[in-house]
């Protein structure tokens, strides 16, 4: 794997080359959903409305159970996902409650309060001794 | 000849765009977003510009992973309304100026900017929603709009340099066009926010007022933020700024700050909203 300055960051996956080479079918699949008859098939029967797309065993799995950090951590970018989270009635804001791992009342409460503050947040060295 | 008459740049959180399309502006979670949004309505309203271009990004809507372009402009008759998953907002259709934004297009790329030229483009929020607390909710917006669209969504998105350039291409472009139109120019998105993966959430009020200083005083110095400053320091999607400069880049080396709002938060984002003037 090519390293790169970003690889620092930490909880962040940066959509670059190669996330988007390893997430094309997936994003694809994602992008479909905006067309209201492709969410009523999705939703009809997940597994079938999957197989139209040839994505990794591991990509289709984490669709299925809904593994949002998963999704991007395959390949999956956030404008994209977003449209699966849409489809299953979450806001951007539940959704990203769901990544984060809290409840959406800390979440947003969160949000309120300021949001996420930088300090502590810059690098993986600061979560790793967080 | 047509000339740039002032730049507004906002954040375009899509969340703004349904609290207005359902009427929470007055909610006391949205009134302290809308309230820095009044002084430059009526500024917009004073302005009455002819043209507006949007300088925004599309978010996996009209572009996909398909095809990708840099910077797309939008040459079209008009620029149908998006469902993005949820159904149209309630806003009226984009009507374009293409006389102007095909003369732009082609001054601009004889100014070695290889520009995407665009003839059909649904337009998402990126672009309605700045559009909407710009003019309110009109049954038809006052004025014709040229989008510009930028990659943000793949990286590398063009640099700050890169950007700024363009604009002051645009610049040139604009004040080459016979007719005495004048132009008002909206940079939009950012300012710092995360929406994906653990660090999501992640606000950076340092970075964003320092952003907004260089942005109005010394936008060479905001120019040189090298990427990995925006997505360490102002999260995934603070990158977003970069269009910022190319709004600024179209703008007199020195500006008059007309106005000014910050505010955190509007869900996962901060909001920043700068209001600009040539200085002769």
């Amino acid at each position: 794997m090519m390293t790169a300055d970003y690889h620092d960051i930490p909880g962040t996956y940066v959509f670059d080359a190669q996330q988007s080479r390893k997430g094309y079918h997936l994003n694809m699949f994602c992008m479909s959903l905006r067309h209201a008859d492709n969410r009523a098939a999705f939703k009809a029967d997940e597994a079938a409305y999957l197989d139209r797309f040839p994505m990794s065993d591991a990509q289709r799995r984490a669709v299925l159970d809904r593994d949002w950090n998963g999704m991007l951590e395959l390949g999956g970018n956030i404008y994209y996902t977003a449209k699966l989270a849409m489809t299953d009635g979450l806001t951007f804001q539940e959704l990203a409650a769901l990544m984060t791992g809290v409840s959406n009342e800390e979440y947003r409460k969160m949000m309120v309060d300021g949001g996420r503050p930088i300090e502590g947040n810059r690098s993986k060295k600061e979560w790793a001794n967080g | 000849m047509a000339r740039i008459v002032g730049a507004y740049a906002t954040s375009h959180v899509p969340a703004i765009g349904v609290a207005m399309d359902q009427g929470k502006t007055d909610e006391p979670y949205w009134q302290p977003v809308f309230a820095g949004y009044e002084a430059s309505r009526q500024w917009m309203e004073d302005l009455k510009p002819d043209v507006a271009i949007v300088v925004y990004n599309d978010h996996a809507t009209a572009f996909s992973l398909e095809l990708i372009p840099t910077f797309a402009l939008g040459c079209a008759e008009r620029f149908p309304i998006a469902d993005e998953g949820m159904g149209k907002r309630p806003v009226p259709e984009v009507v374009g100026h293409p006389d102007l934004a095909w003369h732009m297009a082609q001054s601009i790329i004889l100014d070695e900017f290889d520009l995407t030229i665009v003839n059909a483009m649904e337009v998402d929020h990126g672009l309605t929603v700045p559009l909407s607390l710009a003019f309110g909710q009109p049954d038809a917006w006052p004025c014709p709009v040229i989008p510009l669209a930028v990659n943000v969504v793949q990286y590398p998105p063009p640099t700050g340099h890169r950007c700024l350039n363009l604009g002051r291409a645009i610049r040139k472009a604009v004040e080459s066009f016979d007719d005495d139109l004048r132009v008002v120019i909206f940079g939009t998105g950012g300012m710092s926010h995360q929406l994906q993966a653990q660090r999501a959430g992640l606000i950076n009020p340092e970075f964003d007022n320092r952003f907004l200083d260089l942005l109005v005083d010394d936008p060479e110095a905001a120019a040189a933020i090298p990427h990995v400053e925006y997505l360490r320091e102002s999260g995934s999607e603070g990158i977003e700024l970069v269009m910022w400069l190319v709004m600024r880049g179209a703008l007199t080396p020195r500006v008059t700050e007309i106005h000014r709002h910050y505010h955190v938060p509007a869900s996962n984002t901060a909001v920043g909203h700068l209001v600009l003037e040539n200085q002769d």
